[in-house]
């Protein structure tokens, strides 16, 4: 029997790890600065916030480290890409590379560590008695849950309706305006990818620290990072959507893994059960979905359609004739 | 007698790019309450004297007074702070923000929340001031040019500018917004503010302007000149150097059949919104057509629909009697159809190969050009060369890389060949935009030679005076529709200026 409160439970968890690392990418992307480094830069957090745990006893500042480590690994993408004018992609994947090569021999060992102090569980007094909203949104969460809930609605506003807001589109959209009117676009991107790199740290101590606890090497953010990078296309660069569809891919993992246990689906044999290797086909379902989102977007036409920050991916010269 | 106020003073400005000196020890000066005009071909320097003076270049020699007093402007910031607002040829707008962001882009004041109603409010009250009318909580993107120049305008007006510098405003306007905007500049100068009017239209820049300065290979060749005082001619002499024909010599020729057929094609823009509607025309073998319109009405997507570049959503586009919507370039090229395109660098040649190569771009499936699978290089090489004499293009050799050319010299090597395949209808889009004088007579004298030989043309331009130059009809359009057609005798200004405004020939109640 599958039991859909557990299964959206558990999306509202793990959507959390997609949530800070997307609306991270989306705070530098709408700077006009692309990094595809963020499954990297998630590895780095959560092996750095891992191993403070281990070390201090101390998760809360392990998710502080976590955060420093993974911005450290943006700011490298940002005078890479932003002083050198080097391209964006291509500085992204070695960021990524960088980020998971690093955190392999750093984080060494790591998985034998034992006990490890984690971020607490909360539940909420009160919102936790709504009948189904309740048990899913506000029971036996981990603080980072509570903190994607508060974190959404407040980027949206930040970018929306705020001064410093408008000249983070400002640049992004048309920065030799933006550079008309006083406005620094190289600290502006450089501060935007710096915090891009904060939020994918805070994404990877979630997962070592909360929703997935430990340290399985590349195999603890395990593609998650792509994941959330397609996810700012699936959202338009919007921080509501993307907390939505972060969620909707975190109860997707799940049901896949519920779809493998039960003997019978809807009266008939479950073929996942039977037939375990069919189950290798349904881990790959949120992959190929994210492909096609990337195939998608990456067209030139679609991203116009779709409203991609228009000088999303070129760096900015000033003074260079014709824009 | 009242005392002359300077409100700018430059002197003895150098300023050099990479192998170009842009400004020559510029001399120029700004009254208040006059509007100045700034008069010169491209690349004459008078932009790059303009963004010295508005702190987006720093000038390598030279001072800069403002009020009297000196001032060194290391960026837009400082410039603005000192009263002095640049409105660029391309707008500096964010298409994406409303007018009321636009604004207040860049201003310390708010400091952190936006109460954007109180905002728009205040700019609806400073648009009072000035008469210029535009929705604040519209976005950029949805506003027609003119009204994207207010904004620009209440912009500078916003942050306090008193001397403003408009880059070549008339440029993209209608000839009914030209004189709209004339009235705003006007009232302007009653409210004490100067302005800098930077132009190579003749006509405007008598009718607005109270001095004139020339510039000329970043010379100035008439400094501060009363703009009454002197005549077209002489004005047009000091900016090119030489006496200059305004008119251009037709010949009559007799309309052949009709070469290209265009009915009611549908087609969406790149952001997938409807950029031509059920549009229709027809061109004849020996005429050429002139569309008119304002930049972004449907002319750029037209151009690419009919040479196969973009997919149509209804519609027909009939070549010499066969269909050939929705096919590919090729179909378009084997009928004989030239296309000179609007961007000359990525479209009309291929920047990083050589001048011959792009010589033979349409023809190397050819024999002689090629046999087989193999170019026949002797071939291309003299061919090349004789093209390179012939269309009189100044390059080193044919082996330059097509990017070093300079604009007009690009354009007559892609007419040069478009022409050699023996064109039966030649789309030409803003054929001599950004050329110089002489460049522009060579581009026109070709068009026009092929008009002779019985060649249909399609001309899109943006400048007015080179429509009813060059064709027998013109024909507006806005948002996509054709708004009826006049013949060249026939046309006056007003008349192709509400077509172009998207009055219907017709409901004009003129005729």
């Amino acid at each position: 029997m599958i039991d859909w409160i557990i299964i959206l439970q558990a999306g509202i968890a793990t959507g959390t790890i997609l949530l800070f690392a997307a609306i991270g990418e989306i705070l530098a992307e709408r700077s006009g600065v692309m990094n595809l480094g963020v499954e990297g830069m998630m590895l780095i957090g959560a092996m750095t916030a891992y191993s403070t745990a281990v070390k201090t006893g101390h998760p809360w500042q392990g998710v502080l480290y976590a955060m420093l480590a993974a911005g450290v690994l943006a700011l490298l993408h940002a005078v890479v890409t932003i002083n050198f004018q080097a391209d964006q992609v291509v500085s992204g994947l070695a960021i990524n590379f960088v980020g998971i090569g690093l955190s392999m021999v750093l984080g060494e060992g790591l998985s034998k560590a034992g006990a490890v102090s984690l971020l607490p569980v909360w539940t909420v007094p009160l919102l936790s008695k709504i009948p189904i909203l309740g048990p899913i949104m506000f029971t036996h969460h981990s603080p980072m849950v509570y903190l994607g809930y508060l974190l959404t609605p407040a980027v949206w506003f930040y970018i929306n309706r705020t001064r410093p807001g408008l000249h983070l589109r400002a640049v992004g959209e048309y920065p030799s305006a933006a550079d008309a009117l006083g406005i620094n676009v190289y600290g502006l991107r450089y501060l935007y990818v710096f915090i891009g790199g904060l939020l994918a740290g805070l994404a990877g101590a979630t997962i070592s620290l909360a929703v997935s606890p430990g340290w399985f090497s590349e195999l603890t953010t395990g593609g998650q990072g792509w994941i959330a990078v397609g996810l700012v296309i699936f959202a338009q660069w919007n921080p509501w959507r993307a907390a939505a569809g972060g969620y909707m891919f975190g109860a997707l993992r799940r049901l896949i893994l519920d779809l493998q246990g039960p003997q019978t689906l809807l009266w008939f044999k479950n073929p996942f059960f039977y037939a375990p290797k069919l189950g290798f086909f349904l881990q790959m379902a949120p992959y190929v979905l994210v492909i096609i989102i990337l195939i998608i977007g990456s067209r030139e036409a679609m991203k116009k359609r779709m409203g991609a920050p228009a000088a999303l991916g070129n760096p900015y010269v000033r003074g260079e004739r014709g824009l | 007698m009242p005392e002359i106020v300077n409100a700018v003073e430059m002197r003895g400005i150098v300023k050099r790019f990479p192998g170009v000196l842009a400004n020559d020890h510029v001399d120029f000066d700004l009254r208040q309450g006059e509007v100045h005009a700034l008069l010169g071909e491209n690349g004459a320097g008078k932009s790059t004297l303009m963004n010295v003076l508005a702190g987006m270049y720093k000038a390598e020699e030279g001072t800069i007074f403002v009020d009297g007093k000196r001032v060194n402007f290391g960026s837009p910031r400082d410039a603005i702070a000192a009263g002095i607002g640049m409105i660029h040829q391309h707008f500096m707008l964010v298409p994406s923000q409303t007018v009321t962001e636009n604004i207040i882009l860049g201003l310390s004041d708010p400091r952190f929340f936006l109460p954007l109603d109180a905002l728009d409010k205040k700019i609806l009250a400073l648009q009072e001031q000035y008469g210029l009318k535009v929705d604040p909580k519209a976005k950029i993107w949805q506003l027609s040019v003119g009204e994207q120049q207010r904004v620009e305008i209440l912009k500078m007006l916003y942050r306090g500018a008193k001397v403003l510098i408009m880059d070549e405003p008339t440029a993209v306007l209608t000839p009914q917004e030209v004189d709209e905007l004339f009235v705003t500049l006007r009232s302007m100068l009653t409210r004490g503010h100067s302005i800098v009017f930077i132009s190579h239209k003749l006509d405007e820049v008598r009718a607005i302007a109270n001095r004139v300065t020339v510039l000329r290979h970043g010379k100035v060749t008439a400094a501060g000149v009363t703009a009454k005082g002197a005549t077209k001619a002489q004005l047009a002499q000091l900016m090119v150097g030489r006496e200059v024909l305004f008119t251009v010599k037709r010949n009559p020729v007799k309309a052949g059949d009709v070469v290209l057929s265009v009915e009611n094609v549908c087609a969406e823009n790149d952001r997938g919104v409807p950029a031509l509607r059920e549009f229709g025309i027809q061109v004849r073998a020996g005429e050429i057509v002139g569309i008119a319109g304002v930049a972004g009405n449907g002319q750029s997507e037209l151009a690419q629909v009919i040479t196969g570049l973009r997919k149509c959503s209804c519609g027909r586009v009939v070549v010499a009697g066969d269909d050939i919507a929705n096919q590919d370039p090729r179909s378009a090229i084997r009928r004989h159809v030239a296309h000179v395109p609007e961007d000359r660098h990525h479209v009309g040649s291929s920047p990083g190969l050589s001048l011959s190569d792009n010589l033979i771009m349409k023809s190397y499936r050819e024999s002689p050009v090629s046999r087989g699978w193999v170019l026949n290089r002797p071939v291309i090489r003299n061919q090349s060369n004789h093209l390179k004499n012939e269309y009189d293009i100044a390059a080193p050799s044919v082996d330059v890389q097509a990017r070093l050319l300079s604009g007009g010299n690009l354009q007559k090597a892609i007419l040069a060949r478009e022409m050699t395949a023996g064109p039966k209808l030649i789309i030409a889009v803003q054929p001599t935009r950004g050329l110089d004088v002489g460049a522009i007579e060579a581009v026109q004298g070709v068009l026009l030679r092929e008009r002779e030989k019985g060649t249909a043309i399609l001309l899109i331009s943006e400048e007015l005076e080179e429509i009813l130059s060059l064709s027998d009809r013109i024909v507006g359009i806005y948002e996509g529709r054709n708004m009826g057609e006049l013949r060249a005798e026939e046309a006056t200004l007003t008349e192709i200026g509400l077509m172009m405004a998207g009055t219907p020939r017709g409901d004009a109640g003129t005729r």
